[in-house]
């Protein structure tokens, strides 16, 4: 069995997942049965400035059957008493040595306040502090939250605030509401944060209600923009975490990153490992399942490392980040085309259809004889379940003008049906960025790019 | 015999019940919604499937009962009688893996709302101010009536029952479609200002000719015959299958349900006979056939039902004679069969043993083996195909001006709700397409 343990900026936990700073720990005893089901971490729910809550403070986006394919959320930081929370922090890092505690904090933008604040917090034996720089609501309003996270200077500034207080590890953590992600990092380094965490959630209004014609959901008639979280976020977040790790001053620093945004279950756990993270963030899965999805991230996490031959987390951590690149360096000259599996196929067309009417026009209804047939072109009175089936067309995909766009390969409900299949285009490997050094006017000019392209034979459907 | 008065609502009450708006919104995102769908191919009217169960899933239902109708007017009854497996289903792509989508149940959910919302087709075409005559208000005949309507025809049903759709209202198991259900459809067609008139026989209330005088067009829509004779001794003393499931519709608390039933015939209405008995408190049914389970005409979905409730089989017997207690019947005799070379069904010639007669008890013999070809062919002297009336490709007869639809002309293929509902469709578009064509040429004299 593979090695979960972490130790993240000298945080130490039995495994990387931590529940997620959020309602799942807003309280010492949900942590507590968290910690019994065997989380290896929590990120206590923020705690600072006073504040009051509304109800209906969770919106979801569902998707076709599948509940919260994200949720939506203007819940404050914590609104329970200060004092409170302190005491129960304290509390569960006393019963609980071994897992990591850490304390998310929000306070005015004021030195004293968040000296304050780090000194309060380290006298409950947490282990870490993180730096909600992320609300989306509220608490922006109130020059918090993403209102700092969204200028890399306050970033900085209220870091270093914290830095001269703080001897436990600090974690600033990022807000996604921000055109790019890598000037807040590079602020957390040169403030010299400990480790970075992203992403907080992004800026959202979930939906209309067609009967009232109110914001979904609605609070007392209004609503407004809240944080989106969950599944349908994970592909920003990747992406984020991915610029970080290909970052130089990001990436030179070794600044340990905390991933999170839409992980659910241990293959997304793997994705945000495999993309720099060494710890790990999980909020609205457990919102949606409970704290027992824990068992099989890391049982999952675990197999599929054994499988691999990783013996440790830190073996997984940024394992595919040279395989991020850009644009320009990806070769021009590698061809792929869309095969379909015959024997697989159940004859939905909806490849046919996605191809013909928004793709390139490449696939091709085949009838049982051979011959190439239109749809709906059958007899009008030709009907029952034989004559249906036994006529059926079979989609066809003609390679010569499959541009390898992939669409197909994405619509097709059968597992393993249509494969995108690498074939020898001919031509020489190039990239855009060679091309455009090699041969300036082909990369700037249409007709020098017909001639390069009628040299190289390239053929533009 | 036993003979008492019974509450049979319950018994055979519709066997499914309406999906509930969350199980109609799972099955509809199960959906893959094909393009160029299998099983709108094999719906014999060619509802847009895939379109109807979309607007489900989206919440548009009103959009959705829109889409049903525009290829079948008869969707309630369709939903709930049409053979989906043989059809819809039995083409859908996810048959062989998963389970098909629940085509009928979904379509039923679609017009179920309708229904209670009154959310029915209008005609949106100016008058034409020609006018049909159309015999017989069946699927077939409603379909037709509504299709003309919608065009702008002036439509009278003549109906020789006091109520309107056909077998649907008669002929058609509770437990599948509720009389209600075909009498709304009814409503239905009527409010596209077809006019229904009951209890006005063809050929004798009214004539051909007088018809011909005060319409531009007749459509035949009147089914097939009678239960065709067994031609055996005591006869008088068999129920009629159609007449039993009749009774068993329109007056089930006074009819009468013997305790050992018998069944003579293995298509689908005798499965309906043989489920009404068993639901109405026979102790005993059993289906007498002369061939076995494979040359069954019924389908495999209902020899199924058929098994589950109990019904018992008698393969390779031919009744012979009914065995009569002061006309009262005690019992059947059969001959046993043995199978022989194909006859001109392509079945196997049933060919029963001399001297192998045995007698199976009961006390009530219904008898359902498909029915006479339609008697109106001759009387009208319309050139006729296997006994069935014979039309060209527009539905017209060998009189010009007379259409027919319907069972009375399928001389070949499964006769079924939903072709008569195609028929009346295509017949319609024909009929319209000629009298505009007669329209123009008189015009122009």
């Amino acid at each position: 069995m593979a090695d979960l343990r972490i130790n993240f900026a000298g945080i130490k936990s039995p495994n990387p997942f931590w529940l997620a700073s959020a309602p799942p720990t807003n309280t010492g005893a949900q942590i507590h049965r968290a910690f019994e089901a065997g989380w290896g971490g929590a990120v206590w729910k923020t705690i600072g400035a006073p504040v009051l809550n509304v109800s209906n403070r969770y919106g979801a986006w569902h998707y076709g059957r599948q509940r919260m394919l994200a949720i939506n959320n203007v819940e404050l930081i914590s609104d329970r008493p200060i004092e409170i929370n302190l005491r129960e922090i304290a509390e569960v890092k006393r019963a609980w040595p071994d897992r990591a505690v850490i304390v998310s904090a929000m306070v005015d933008s004021k030195p004293e306040a968040w000296r304050e604040i780090v000194e309060r917090i380290e006298d409950t034996g947490a282990d870490g502090i993180e730096l909600n720089y992320g609300c989306p609501h509220g608490m922006s309003e109130r020059g918090m939250g993403s209102a700092v996270g969204q200028v890399p200077e306050y970033c900085e500034r209220i870091t270093r605030w914290v830095m001269e207080a703080a001897t436990i590890p600090v974690i600033m953590k990022l807000t996604p509401n921000i055109t790019n992600i890598v000037l807040p990092a590079r602020a957390g380094v040169a403030a010299g944060a400990n480790a970075l965490s992203l992403i907080n959630t992004i800026n959202s209004i979930v939906g209309v209600d067609l009967e009232t014609l109110e914001l979904t959901p609605s609070i007392g008639g209004k609503g407004g923009h809240g944080g989106y979280a969950g599944p349908a976020v994970k592909p920003i977040a990747l992406n984020m975490l991915a610029q970080l790790g290909t970052d130089e001053i990001v990436s030179k620093s070794g600044i340990p990153i905390s991933g999170m945004g839409g992980i659910a279950n241990w293959r997304d756990a793997a994705q945000f490992l495999l993309l720099g993270a060494s710890s790990l963030q999980v909020c609205t899965a457990v919102m949606h399942y409970g704290f027992r999805i824990i068992e099989d991230l890391c049982d999952g996490l675990s197999n599929w490392m054994d499988e691999k031959g990783f013996k440790t987390i830190a073996e997984v951590s940024g394992r595919s980040l040279h395989r991020v690149s850009d644009f320009k360096n990806l070769d021009l000259s590698f061809r792929a085309v869309a095969r379909i599996d015959a024997g697989k196929c159940i004859q939905c067309n909806l490849c046919y259809v996605a191809c013909n009417d928004t793709a390139h026009q490449c696939i091709d209804l085949i009838s049982p004889q051979g011959t190439l047939v239109e749809p709906l072109s059958y007899d009008v009175r030709s009907n029952g379940k034989l004559e249906a089936t036994e006529t059926r067309s079979q989609p066809r995909v003609r390679e010569a003008d499959c541009v390898g766009c992939r669409l197909c390969y994405n619509v097709c409900p059968v597992d393993d049906c249509i494969a995108m299949v690498e074939v020898p285009s001919g031509r020489d490997a190039v990239t855009w960025s060679e091309l455009s050094e090699q041969q300036p006017q082909v990369t700037e000019d249409w007709e020098a790019m017909k001639a390069y392209r009628e040299k190289v034979g390239i053929h533009i459907h | 015999m036993e003979s008492a008065n019974r509450e049979t609502g319950n018994a055979l009450a519709e066997q499914l019940p309406r999906l509930t708006p969350n199980a109609a919104a799972v099955e509809a995102d199960r959906c893959l919604y094909c393009y160029d769908a299998p099983c709108t191919h094999a719906c014999p009217t060619h509802i847009d499937i895939p379109r109807f169960i979309k607007k489900i899933a989206s919440h548009n239902l009103r959009g959705s009962a829109e889409t049903i109708f525009a290829s079948n007017l008869l969707g309630a009854t369709c939903a709930r009688v049409c053979p989906v497996q043989e059809l819809c289903e039995g083409a859908c792509v996810l048959g062989a893996d998963h389970k098909p989508i629940a085509i009928g149940r979904l379509q039923r959910f679609a017009m179920d709302y309708a229904r209670d919302h009154k959310s029915y087709p209008v005609v949106n075409a100016a008058q034409t101010g020609r006018s049909i005559a159309v015999i017989g208000a069946g699927p077939a005949g409603l379909s037709c009536a509504g299709e003309l309507a919608k065009l702008g025809h002036g439509v009278t049903i003549f109906e020789k029952r006091k109520l309107p759709g056909g077998l649907s209202t008669y002929g058609i198991i509770a437990l599948r479609e509720p009389a209600e259900v075909a009498l709304e459809e009814t409503r239905m067609i009527e409010s596209l200002g077809v006019r229904i008139k009951t209890g006005i026989e063809f050929g004798k209330d009214v004539s051909l000719a007088d018809l011909q005088k005060d319409f531009n067009a007749v459509v035949l829509s009147v089914g097939l015959g009678s239960t065709p004779a067994l031609g055996i001794e005591g006869e008088k003393a068999i129920v009629d299958g159609l007449e039993f499931i009749e009774a068993s519709k329109t007056t089930p608390a006074s009819m009468s349900v013997g305790r050992n039933v018998l069944v003579i015939g293995a298509g689908n209405t005798a499965v309906d006979c043989a489920t009404i008995a068993k639901r109405l408190g026979a102790e005993r049914v059993t289906m007498v056939y002369r061939r076995t389970d494979r040359e069954m005409s019924c389908y495999e979905h209902e020899y199924d039902f058929a098994r589950q409730e109990g019904i018992e089989f008698r393969f390779l017997s031919q009744p012979s004679r009914v065995l009569l207690d002061d006309d009262v019947p005690v019992g059947l005799e059969c001959l046993r069969v043995e199978l022989g070379a194909p006859d001109a069904s392509g079945r196997p010639s049933p060919q029963p043993v001399a001297g192998s007669e045995f007698v199976l008890p009961a006390d009530q013999i219904v008898k359902a083996v498909g029915q006479n070809r339609p008697a109106l062919a001759t009387l009208l002297d319309l050139k006729t195909r296997k006994g069935f009336i014979a039309v060209d490709s527009g539905f017209q007869t060998s009189q010009s001006g007379v259409y027919a639809i319907g069972d009375c002309i399928r001389s070949s293929g499964a006769a079924s709700t939903v072709m008569a509902v195609e028929d009346g469709k295509l017949a319609a578009a024909a009929i319209h397409q000629q009298l505009a064509q007669l329209l123009a040429s008189v015009e122009v004299s």
